[in-house]
């Protein structure tokens, strides 16, 4: 009899469904996986260690660049630390700005998770009418910060600027003639508050065309419940958060339990899961979309009420305003300061965890005093999140597989760091 | 009436005893700094208690101490961290008993509260801690990472492998005296015709010093009051 042995395949790092650069080694009896380790590793940029030479504010960028998917979020948790350790309070509007931002990203997230869910699993519209939507998301980002996607727009002691009041316009070119750009720029005439507003009034419709597209379909509905499922203690055990916790009947959430910013004002739902299978994670997300479109909502009416400062008035964290640099000795001492050595960091150590679209991203910062962190680590919820992939897909399919790493929402920025 | 963080000051304070080397609250966290023989018995304490009831491990960091405080230019720093022995408690802010460190970060869904554990390896030269994935299993990958990164061994995983690095690197590239730029690169080589590993060509360049000042730099304005 000759020896039986389990097949094992390499779900290689590149593959359109791999969901970045993840070697998934797989034993396979048939098509039943037996036994699935995950190669991580190849977007390693050792993110921590380049932070150690950087100063607080030049590691502010990387964050974007971790989570390339949810920018902000990313940034959200390391400047809430660095503020945690300089003791500081961001002014009000700031909040405001930096909460209607978060959720922005929340909807950014979650469009790209499910449109790429969808397009492992078959799904092809969704993805194009996701990404649809997240190019209206990557113009409100780049009207406020400049950049579409890495906008480096939170700051330690707030925001970099205010948001501005006019939109940029589209211009006559050869495809598109002077009729059709007028309507084009129907929507940009007023300030980026009218257009995030225009924004969050139809997108309620769009959800409700993703839901039409598969919550009843039973192709979807085939592939995705039953799969995955996690009993609540366990997800508790493996460290799961997010989604992945709430979907398996556990209601967590970090900005109802212990908020930060402006959430503790802001009034939204947070939905819970029954089951802890795919579906349930995917209905989760579908309605966080729905309440981060209502906390959008709830932004930009106070927002318009109130202006004031987005950033600290305190000149040993903030960059003064550039005419008072030029016109007094003590801003121009501050601003030198700042942009040559940065501001410096009193001695502590201090963990900061927010609810990103994916769980709980956390930042620990160790400071000794000095200008630039000592010891800045990461907890990415898709780390976590995937190390549990073994366990998960043990006795499922390998197209399974492919649902399984969809429904973890995994991005390898923030894995692999 | 005493806030949130009093009740599980006290009530740590309560429930550990003496295993506790000590505990310190500042900006609103705890952190319990536990020996690394307790370490098992404690994690479990903290797991199970019902008055504690950490059912989440959220992170495991390993921490190199082994430059704190120390500033000045690149070479200053390499003479510094050459010279002083890491468990000399000087003015110069060597606070820490040895050199390699794990840290772990607990949250509790049941009474919504976080707490730090801080754990000493008692070797420099071979850091070694029990592992607590029997306790959390989320610590399968995160301590994967600290052994990687660090060097820091965990007694007890069963699957203690490098996870971050690549497949034949040689070396824990966070400690602080592994260099920026790293000791190899890569480049395709076209008289063997394959991708090749050689000694590192980067010139160290270093733009902004790291810098310490001494306490009281900016309390002229001061930063909480400015």
């Amino acid at each position: 009899m000759a020896e039986i042995r389990n097949y094992t395949i390499n779900f290689g790092p590149q593959h359109p469904a791999a969901h970045g650069v993840l070697r998934l080694v797989l034993e396979l009896d048939g098509e039943v996986i037996q036994r699935a380790d995950p190669h991580i590793g190849l977007l390693h940029r050792a993110t921590e260690k380049l932070a150690e030479h950087r100063t607080f504010v030049q590691n502010v960028p990387y964050y974007d660049r971790m989570d390339y998917t949810t920018m902000l979020c990313n940034e959200h948790s390391y400047v809430l630390a660095v503020e945690k350790l300089l003791g500081i309070e961001v002014p009000i509007r700031g909040q405001y700005v930096r909460t209607l931002f978060a959720e922005l990203t929340r909807l950014a997230s979650h469009l790209f998770a499910l449109g790429a869910h969808a397009l492992d699993l078959g799904a092809m519209t969704v993805f194009l009418y996701c990404f649809r939507e997240r190019e209206e998301l990557f113009d409100i980002f780049e009207a406020a910060s400049g950049a579409r996607m890495h906008t480096a727009y939170f700051r330690p002691g707030g925001v970099y600027r205010d948001l501005p009041d006019s939109m940029p316009q589209y211009t006559a070119s050869k495809i598109h003639n002077e009729r059709a750009i007028r309507k084009m720029n129907e929507n940009r005439q007023g300030s980026l508050l009218d257009f995030i507003e225009d924004f969050a009034e139809r997108f309620p419709t769009r959800v409700d065309e993703y839901e039409t597209l598969l919550t009843e379909n039973r192709i979807w509905k085939q592939r995705t419940v039953g799969i995955g499922v996690v009993s609540p203690e366990r997800a508790l055990a493996l460290g799961f958060s997010g989604p992945m916790l709430r979907g398996s009947g556990i209601a967590w959430d970090l900005r109802k339990k212990q908020p930060y910013e402006v959430y503790d004002r802001m009034e939204f739902d947070v939905p819970v899961g029954v089951n802890g299978d795919c579906y349930d994670r995917y209905l989760c997300r579908i309605e966080e979309m729905r309440q981060a479109n209502r906390i959008i909502r709830q932004c930009i009416d106070w927002l318009r009420e109130n202006p004031g400062p987005v950033m600290i008035d305190n000149h040993k964290v903030a960059p003064p305003a550039r005419v008072e640099m030029k016109a007094n000795m003590e801003e121009l001492i501050h601003h030198f300061k700042l942009f040559t050595e940065g501001m410096h960091v009193p001695e502590g150590e201090v963990y900061v965890g927010t609810e990103h679209p994916k769980g709980e991203f956390g930042v620990t910062l160790i400071s000794d005093g000095a200008n630039k962190p000592y010891r800045m680590k990461v907890r990415p919820p898709s780390f976590v999140h995937l190390s549990a992939m073994d366990e998960l897909s043990r006795g499922h399919m390998l197209a399974d597989a492919v649902a399984i790493i969809g429904t973890l929402e995994i991005v390898f920025g923030e894995i692999d760091r | 009436m005493a806030t949130r963080l009093e009740t599980l000051s006290a009530t740590l304070t309560a429930v550990l005893g003496d295993k506790l080397v000590s505990q310190t609250t500042a900006l609103r966290e705890i952190t319990i700094v536990v020996r690394p023989e307790d370490l098992i018995a404690v994690a479990t304490t903290l797991r199970d208690a019902p008055e504690l009831r950490f059912e989440q491990l959220m992170d495991v960091c390993g921490v190199d101490y082994l430059a704190y405080g120390i500033g000045g230019t690149s070479e200053e720093r390499a003479a510094r961290m050459r010279d002083l022995d890491v468990r000399v408690a000087g003015p110069e802010g060597r606070k820490h008993p040895s050199r390699f460190a794990a840290v772990y970060q607990l949250l509790s869904v049941t009474h919504n509260w976080r707490v730090r554990v801080r754990v000493y390896a008692q070797n420099d030269d071979l850091p070694a801690i029990d592992s607590v994935i029997g306790i959390w299993p989320a610590a399968s990958w995160l301590e994967r990472e600290a052994f990687d990164l660090y060097g820091i061994v965990f007694t007890g995983h069963p699957d203690l492998r490098r996870i971050l690095t690549d497949y034949g690197f040689i070396g824990h590239p966070f400690r602080k005296d592994f260099p920026i730029s790293g000791n190899v690169e890569m480049r395709y080589d076209p008289d063997q015709r394959r991708v090749i590993y050689q000694p590192v060509t980067i010139e160290p360049r270093e733009v902004t010093p790291r810098i310490v000042r001494e306490e009281n730099y900016a309390d002229s304005e001061g930063i909480k009051k400015g």
